[in-house]
């Protein structure tokens, strides 16, 4: 059954290729095989109909450029016909080097949702006579791996579909539900984002794809609603948020020897003394310094500056008596 | 009544990937003529068999007529094939949207990648792809990886040359820095983070470095020779993957601790039921798996105060004994005081290598 179906589709691309006038149904039915049916039988002909639905369907699904149109003004019914050059891949004549690297390229999306469609297209490029060696590396692999709604995201940006979506931050208790015309879908540091106009903030946000609930992105309207700011850079909407630290603050601490390594690597300056090892450490932020030290017990003491020292101090307190309360709670429960 | 359409969706998909490989096949052997059918199945992911039943469906495809003069036709030397008439399909069909996104993106993400080699080959098929899928290249996806490309750099040298490393090496599960002979193998770029992987002599098993935790290395004059046990990791799921034998922690957490779910694989995250505090500072319990109990109470003492250990209770009262013990010395001493007694080090130690990494984005 399926390969009286592929044949028939085969022949049917084929025949359209081969035309260039619009061809109707019912000439289409008169010469590609499998289409044999009596149209004066009113059953026959619509199990034609629903079957010649069915294919022209499948053949759009695979992007083939099924052309509508009327083979003359006098024509009512509608004809087919597919153009060679809208068909047809554009020659690519990649160098081998350049192969290669697409070759590579199509292998990274292996373990994520593209898979397919780089296989897919690879393949395509194959058939235009390029040769992919399936073994050259670059001597590095990166492995690429994206969220759910990566595909229904970028889908919607190519389209400008609004969309809409559940969103969970960590420090909110329940998801917020969000109206978005997304211009893009973003990789920085190896997270996915969605840049956009936030319609209920009425102003340009983004948002993590791992943050939205299930992956399920909801379409609000058509194609074409919106248009992106002209020339947007959608990494900046992204990196911004996260651009380089500057530490121009510096703590002196007391590390005991051949403890805190984690904290040695990054010292400025390291002093033996009797009591332990002095290091200089240059920080940004009090608060996650004092975390950092906290992390290393009694390893490590803070001289200088207050601050740190007294975070460190306030952060060891409560720990303690966190703790305290769940020892106390074990022994009397 | 047979109803095509109503077949399941596996079938209708196997016969959309037919109709797709049987379009890309006739100009695949166009542009080799002579080509042997073993090479060709190989080259197209099919079996040879499977290949044979493509042509002799393709054989009694054609153009209307359908005379021999019409039919697809092809010669058959041997077990090399050559396609005389093509009917039509010369070219392949073009990229779908999909099709050219894949390619545009990971063409994007590999010139994006620091260190990588032949950059330029990168970005010169870029150009090609994008030019050749017109306005679908248009793809409405940016990347950026910033890292450290000389590092990474280096090590893909030493890949590259097949020589044996001795690197200087943070292992932030234990907290200790080590020196090792390594036979690397790869370089890997996971989550943003570039890896070696390579046999630790040291530890006589394959190991996943991090590249911005190696803090020195030489290039030694000896070839790398992993045994041929070494078998490398599965990185399809993270680089961190918990096994069920490791030790389970839960955590009862604070709202400005909740990053960690996002940063850390978790079993378990959900409201504490015990938390009766209402809408605000509810508290969540969080469990996951740990490499090393040592690394485990860092990393909760690092947290802060709005962290409570819940399980194990050996975990608790480590973190609150370092606690306690750390207050004393502050409470016993001046800022420049005297040297301190030595506490105990306590903590099991179990395995090294990739322990769950410390966060590095912003949160």
């Amino acid at each position: 059954m399926s390969r009286t179906r592929t044949e028939r589709l085969v022949n049917l691309v084929i025949c359209l290729l081969s035309t260039r006038r619009f061809l109707t149904a019912a000439q289409i039915a008169a010469t590609v095989p499998g289409y044999e049916h009596d149209p004066d039988d009113p059953r026959d002909h619509e199990a034609f109909q629903r079957k010649f639905e069915r294919d022209k369907a499948e053949l759009r699904e695979l992007g083939v450029p099924l052309e509508t149109g009327t083979a003359s003004a006098f024509d009512a019914e509608p004809g087919y016909r597919i153009a060679h050059r809208e068909y047809a891949l554009p020659d690519i004549p990649l160098e081998p080097d350049e192969a290669a690297a697409v070759g590579i390229a199509a292998r990274l999306w292996r373990h994520a949702g593209l898979a397919q469609a780089a296989s897919s297209g690879l393949a395509k490029l194959r058939a235009a006579g390029v040769d992919v060696d399936p073994q050259a590396t670059l001597g590095m692999e990166p492995v690429v791996t994206v969220d759910p709604a990566f595909a229904p995201l970028t889908a919607a940006a190519r389209d400008r579909r609004t969309v809409a979506f559940d969103y969970r931050v960590p420090d909110g208790d329940a998801p917020t539900s969000r109206r978005l015309q997304p211009w893009g879908v973003v990789c920085w540091r190896a997270r996915w984002y969605v840049v956009g106009h936030d319609l209920d903030r009425d102003a340009a946000r983004c948002f993590r794809l791992s943050r939205i609930v299930g992956g399920a992105v909801r379409l609000l309207g058509k194609p074409g609603a919106f248009t992106p700011p002209v020339g947007v850079d959608l990494i900046s909407h992204v990196a911004r948020f996260s651009g380089p630290v500057e530490r121009s603050g510096r703590a002196t601490v007391l590390a005991r020897s051949g403890r805190a390594a984690g904290l040695r690597r990054w010292a400025h300056e390291v002093t033996s003394g009797p009591d332990g090892d002095r290091l200089v450490l240059p920080y940004a932020d009090a608060e996650s310094l004092a975390g950092r030290l906290v992390g290393y017990g009694p390893d490590v003491r803070v001289l200088d500056p207050p601050e740190v020292r007294d975070a460190v101090i306030q952060r060891l307190k409560e720990i303690t008596a966190r703790h305290d309360e769940l020892a106390a709670a074990r022994t009397s429960g | 009544m047979t109803r095509p359409a109503q077949r399941s969706g596996g079938a209708a998909r196997t016969s959309a990937d037919r109709l797709a490989r049987l379009l890309n096949l006739v100009p695949y052997l166009l542009a080799r003529p002579g080509i042997e059918l073993s090479e060709a199945a190989a080259d197209l992911g099919v079996t040879e068999r499977q290949l044979r039943e493509d042509l002799e469906l393709l054989w009694v495809c054609g153009l209307p007529g359908y005379g021999p003069g019409d039919l697809i036709d092809m010669a058959f030397d041997g077990d090399r094939v050559t396609i005389t008439y093509d009917a039509g399909i010369d070219r392949p069909l073009r990229l779908t949207p999909d099709e050219a996104m894949a390619l545009v993106v990971a063409l994007r993400m590999l010139a994006e990648t620091p260190g990588m080699a032949n950059r330029d080959a990168i970005e010169r098929a870029l150009a090609k792809i994008e030019n050749a899928a017109g306005e679908l290249a248009d793809a409405p996806v940016a990347v950026r990886m910033p890292g450290d490309s000389d590092r990474v750099a280096a090590l893909r040298g030493a890949v590259q040359r097949g020589r044996a490393l001795r690197i200087t090496y943070y292992a932030a599960t234990r907290d200790e820095t080590t020196e090792r002979t390594v036979d690397p193998i790869r370089v890997l770029m996971v989550g943003g983070l570039a890896y070696l992987e390579a046999w630790c002599r040291r530890a006589e098993s394959m190991r996943l470095f991090r590249a911005d935790r190696i803090d020195a290395m030489v290039e030694l004059d000896e070839p790398a020779a992993p045994p041929p046990q070494a078998r490398l990791h599965d990185v399809s799921a993270g680089i961190f993957r918990p096994d069920q034998d490791l030790p389970l922690v839960t955590l009862r957490v604070g709202r400005s601790s909740r990053w960690i779910t996002e940063y850390y694989p978790c079993e378990r995250v959900e409201p504490d039921p015990g938390d009766a505090a209402g809408d605000t500072g509810r508290e969540w319990l969080v469990a996951l798996r740990v490499t090393d109990l040592g690394w485990a109470r860092r990393f909760v003492l690092g947290l802060g105060p709005d962290v409570t250990v819940v399980a194990p209770p050996e975990l608790a009262e480590q973190v609150r004994d370092r606690a306690a013990a750390a207050l004393d010395a502050y409470a016993n001493l001046p800022p420049d005081g005297a040297p301190e007694p030595g506490a105990p080090r306590s903590g099991a130690e179990l395995v090294g290598g990739a322990g769950p990494a410390t966060p590095t984005g912003s949160h």
